[in-house]
């Protein structure tokens, strides 16, 4: 009586080893099936929700959902506490550049960390709105910062980018832009 | 400066630990021998080295130095300081590089003070040790380096999850992390038994300690883990078969039917080569573990590290060190001979059920743990909870408390039933006054029902080993045994009381409302803000009242964090002697009331205090072993010391 046979049959103790291997087969497959983990709005296709929010940097003009109108714009969810928010502060200033017009919605800042934050990475913003509760960045189903929309001209959502804009993704972001018809 | 001193001590450490995998190895070779004497030293120095490099850490979190990446994305400036220091660990690197420290540190102290295995055993082992600390620092240094410097500086830092701003939590991680580690010198040692076919009592010895050590840290763990999930998360629940919770289930059970078989081989050097097994799962365990949280592999509430890449490297690890210390078994297992045979009904016998039993639940939480997958793999969705697991693993809890009932008064190798009969009929009697009153009551579920009835029994028949035994004289790792095994039944009696028993209750509250829950009458006196360093909340100020006693004033709140944005709710409980209030404030309705869920829970801290119980019972053990070692050692010393002075 023992744990495990040692002499009557020796492929047994393979077995563990073979176990393990089907372990190991069935993660790899776990991770290179084709998941998306990011949480799409469903909103995109639709019109942008209705909203009007108090200027995050007085004097500097408000934004309304009604300033998303006339030609294809960007809408970007940001922070001056985000870290992310910072890394893609160059991509910005440079669609900004092109010509893009690009309006913030600043998440749960402070006025004068949102000044400091645009002082360093640049202001590539043609209105900033204040969030201070979250409402619009729930009601856009937006579930983190940063994140970006593409609007067209009739203020429906056309594109959503979750994450930071990297240099990589300019490419995409344009072309959806252009579909907007820019 | 100090990030890139810890930098520098990180891969001098992994250095060293390339070393003394090197001088370990070629050491067992007849033309190697003589670099056997640097791998203890080398071990140690290893060891101090990622200590440093953990220092290191601790202080640019505590300076909270925002040019390093780690710091800005984990911390914060407001932040109280023990979460800064928490913050340290409470994140994907800090916490490998804790990892690696503690793992460092235990290969110096096995290196320091382990001298009864035969040398080249030893060698193996720490070589081991090495190969495995090895994997660890790649990883940390290739693809998960803590000391990262951040261009540009950000102004503050993002905070860490307020779900983790919790003293008991901060403290959980590293818990089980002296767990994990402890596991992985057990796994160290059997590798050194095999390679060396040195699997005997000795090695049995040398490794208990660790095995002990590290299944204390896991219950209490695990209990934290469980008690934190309860009342943080405000769903009344203590367990809620999370992969997360399973995947530090899974180890304890391994460990815990490691514990036992270990004690066989130490005493009666049989189960040789499942014992070796049992080494290898455990520690294959605790890396699965870390692999599924880590990977994200399987979605989970606690996932808060979730990256492909990482989940790679850690697949990898796992696949080079369990897949090669499988094969190392196979190759190796058929030449460890059996060791001695015992009759069925004997000590060993019982412990032998034991490790069945254990290693099938442990099966049964693996596979429904790991079934979403397969599932998926098929094209299903599904998810897998409590009715799979609950009576799945009762089928096999339920035969294996029976049998720890009887196993501790079985005599080694031989004995007969008939013997204890006696010491085994209390228990039995008590088992039927509680079965015949719980059917007359005849209220509750089958399970909660077995839960009360084995619990009664077993809380008396834990005690019966210390019958006719002079109680000065006992030793503790007795001691040990009989209160490792009485808190199984606490935990078991708070479990089944809960399902039993608790009393739930969601109501609509206006402000001077009163609810009944149970034996409880809760008052909602006000709703009012209030402010924390880094949080605002909504705070319930509530007076309950249990039966005629006078009221006691309680506050859960709905807090929000604002680094990052996050919302909370934090529970209220009463304790008494016979169980808990617990007390959870939800949303505003549009007419002014506000949404309360009350819980009476009766007699659900008796799971903690089982667990902790369960906990003190392994510390006594393990007090006992190791104070029997070094006085070994003492013994040993003065008759060398005497017979050298007789010599002269």
């Amino acid at each position: 009586m023992n744990g495990v046979p040692a002499s009557s049959s020796r492929w047994t103790l393979w077995l563990p080893l073979m176990l393990f291997g089907a372990f190991v087969a069935l993660v790899l497959y776990g991770m290179v099936r084709p998941a998306d983990r990011n949480v799409a709005s469903a909103l995109v296709g639709k019109q942008l929700p209705a909203f009007a929010l108090k200027a995050a940097l007085p004097p500097q003009p408000a934004l309304s959902s009604r300033d998303f109108r006339g030609k294809p714009k960007l809408l970007n969810m940001f922070a001056s506490w985000c870290v992310p928010c910072a890394v893609e502060a160059p991509q910005l200033d440079q669609l900004a550049g092109m010509g893009v017009e690009i309006n913030g919605v600043a998440i749960r800042d402070r006025p004068e960390d949102l000044a400091a934050f645009l002082e360093r990475n640049g202001n590539p913003f043609t209105r900033i709105g204040a969030d201070n509760v979250s409402a619009v960045q729930l009601a856009l189903g937006s579930s983190g910062v940063p994140e970006t929309f593409v609007i067209d001209a009739a203020g429906t959502i056309r594109h959503q980018h979750i994450g930071e804009i990297r240099p990589e993704h300019l490419p995409t972001l344009l072309a959806k832009l252009k579909e907007a018809g820019l | 400066m100090i990030a890139e001193l810890g930098l520098a001590a990180l891969w001098l450490a992994a250095a060293l630990a390339a070393l003394q995998l090197i001088a370990g190895a070629m050491a067992l070779t007849a033309r190697g021998a003589g670099l056997g004497g640097i791998v203890r030293p080398v071990a140690i120095v290893q060891g101090l080295l990622a200590l440093l490099a953990f220092l290191a850490l601790i202080v640019v979190f505590c300076q909270t130095d925002l040019s390093v990446k780690l710091v800005a994305m984990n911390s914060h400036s407001a932040k109280p300081l023990v979460f800064k220091l928490a913050g340290a660990w409470g994140n994907h690197e800090g916490s490998m590089l804790l990892w690696v420290t503690v793992m460092g540190l235990a290969g110096g102290f096995v290196a320091m003070v382990e001298r009864r295995l035969p040398e080249p055993a030893m060698l193996a082992t720490l070589a081991g040790q090495a190969f495995v600390s090895l994997g660890f620092y790649a990883f940390l240094l290739l693809s998960s380096n803590p000391f990262e410097r951040l261009d540009p500086v950000p102004a503050e830092g993002q905070g860490l999850n307020p779900l983790l701003q919790d003293l008991g939590l901060a403290f959980h991680p590293p818990t089980l992390y002296f767990g994990y580690v402890g596991l992985s010198v057990a796994f160290s040692f059997a590798i050194g038994a095999l390679v060396t076919r040195q699997v005997g009592p000795a090695f049995a010895r040398a490794m208990r300690p660790w095995v002990l050590g590290a299944w204390i840290f896991l219950t209490i763990g695990i209990a934290a883990g469980s008690y934190w999930a309860y009342y943080e998360l405000g769903w009344g629940g203590w367990w809620f078969w999370d992969p997360v919770e399973n995947a530090s289930l899974m180890p304890w059970l391994a460990a815990t039917a490691l514990l036992h078989s270990v004690s066989v081989l130490a005493s009666r050097d049989a189960l040789r080569a499942w014992t070796v097994m049992l080494g290898v799962v455990a520690f294959s365990m605790s890396m699965v573990g870390t692999f599924l949280v880590r990977s994200g592999i399987l979605t989970s509430v606690h996932a808060f590290a979730v990256d492909p890449e990482r989940g790679s490297f850690i697949l990898g690890l796992l696949a080079i060190n369990i897949g090669g210390a499988l094969t190392l078994f196979a190759l190796r297992a058929a030449t460890v001979s059996e060791g001695k045979r015992f009759a069925p009904i004997s000590r060993e016998g019982a412990l032998v059920v034991n490790n069945v039993m254990l290693t099938a639940i442990l099966g049964i939480v693996l596979f429904g743990t790991l079934y979403p997958l397969v599932a998926e793999a098929f094209g299903a969705q599904v998810s897998v909870g409590p009715p799979y697991f609950n009576p799945m693993s009762a089928l096999f809890v339920v035969p294996m408390l029976l049998v720890l009932m009887v196993g501790p008064l079985l005599r080694w190798r031989r004995d007969k039933i008939a013997r204890v009969r006696s010491l085994v009929a209390v228990p039995l009697l008590l088992m039927t006054g509680v079965a015949a009153y719980l059917v007359i009551r005849s209220d509750i579920g089958v399970l909660p029902m077995i839960g009360l009835v084995l619990a009664g029994g077993l809380a008396i028949a834990s005690l019966m080993p210390l019958k006719g035994r002079d109680l000065r004289r006992t030793p503790l790792a007795v001691w040990g045994m009989v209160l490792a095994h009485f808190g199984v039944a606490v935990s078991l009696a708070g479990m089944a009381s809960d399902s039993a028993f608790s009393v739930e209750k969601l109501v609509a509250a206006r402000p001077g409302d009163t609810a009944t829950v149970g034996p409880w009458h809760v008052t909602l006196e006000r709703v009012e803000p209030v402010a924390g360093p880094n949080w605002t909340a909504l705070q319930g100020d509530i007076t309950a009242r249990y039966g005629a006693a006078s009221a006691q004033s309680i506050h859960p709140q709905a807090r929000s964090f604002w680094s990052p944005p996050q919302q909370t709710s934090e529970s209220a409980l009463l304790t008494r002697w016979n169980g808990q209030l617990y007390v959870v404030l939800g949303d505003q309705a549009g007419d002014g009331r506000w949404q309360l869920r009350l819980w009476w829970k009766p007699f659900v801290t008796l799971i903690w205090i089982g667990g902790l119980i369960i906990a003190l019972g392994g510390t006594l053990a393990l007090l006992g072993r190791v104070l029997s070692d070094v006085r070994r050692w003492i013994a040993r010393d003065k008759i060398a010391w005497r017979r050298e002075r007789q010599g002269r």
